[in-house]
């Protein structure tokens, strides 16, 4: 899978007003709703729903990235919105460092293989220091487009 | 399927698993996996037929997207590496990582 094929890019914010987690994911939220990309009226009980998975165990993966995500009936396929913070974002990351790139990743819930293609697209990308560090600078949504696509289709970024 | 390879001073195990939990290694069993892993010395590589990865890496584990029923080759290497793939094993295949079968 690659990024085109999941990431919604008209609900980009290269710059979240949130200060905090739970700001940042619904902010990330209302934004796949403003696009269009969920069932009407569902973005209140994804937000929570994302809330609720984080509290459980954080997505906060380390070097500056968090990939929040769950399973709901809100999505008919996977979609994905990028959130990028330049000051930083308390996740309770494993690393205890503040997060810069947010990945919230919606899945439907009857269709597990198709949620791991794409954390599989998403971390064969962030392996790469380059990778991590273009997403970070970005400062527009066309930026992040921009990467994206060139992640798609340039492997070693 | 185990073999056991005795060197001077580092033991090299392996086998395959199989994952059975329905949804797969997604990122709850692939922390499980990793914080197991990060319990003993031994180097541990994770592969399916394309990527081999860290075992002890969430990020490099994540990457692996194995969904139910992908076989997986662990590799141990280091004086606890026998442990190291018993322990894995059960999470795997016998404890499916705490979730449900298909």
């Amino acid at each position: 899978m690659k990024f085109a094929d999941f990431v919604c890019f008209k609900a980009t914010i290269p710059e979240l007003k949130a200060r905090d987690r739970d700001g940042a994911i619904t902010e990330l939220v209302s934004s796949l709703g403003k696009a269009g990309r969920l069932g009407k009226g569902k973005s209140k009980g994804l937000a929570r729903a994302v809330i609720k998975r984080e509290k459980e165990a954080s997505t906060g993966m380390g070097k500056g990235i968090a990939l929040p995500h769950v399973k709901h009936k809100a999505v008919k396929d996977v979609i994905a919105a990028i959130g990028l913070s330049s000051a930083g974002i308390d996740f309770s990351a494993l690393d205890k460092q503040p997060v810069y790139s947010i990945i919230l990743l919606i899945s439907p819930v009857d269709q597990p293989d198709r949620h791991l293609q794409a954390m599989e697209n998403i971390f064969r990308h962030l392996q790469h220091e380059k990778f991590r560090k273009f997403l970070r600078q970005c400062r527009s949504a066309e930026q992040v487009e921009d990467l994206l696509r060139e992640a798609d289709e340039n492997s070693s970024l | 399927m185990q073999a056991e390879q005795d060197s001077l001073e580092k033991v090299v195990c392996e086998t395959e698993v199989e994952i059975k939990n329905a949804d797969g290694l997604h990122m709850r069993p692939a922390m499980q996996f990793v914080d197991i892993a990060n319990q003993f010395d031994s180097d541990i590589t994770v592969s399916n037929n394309e990527t081999e990865v860290d075992g002890k890496s969430i990020m490099q584990m994540s990457m692996l997207a194995a969904i139910c029923g992908t076989k997986l080759k662990i590799k141990a290497e280091g004086s606890d590496a026998a442990k190291v793939i018993s322990a894995l094993r059960e999470l795997v295949e016998e404890k499916l990582f705490g979730e449900p079968p298909p």
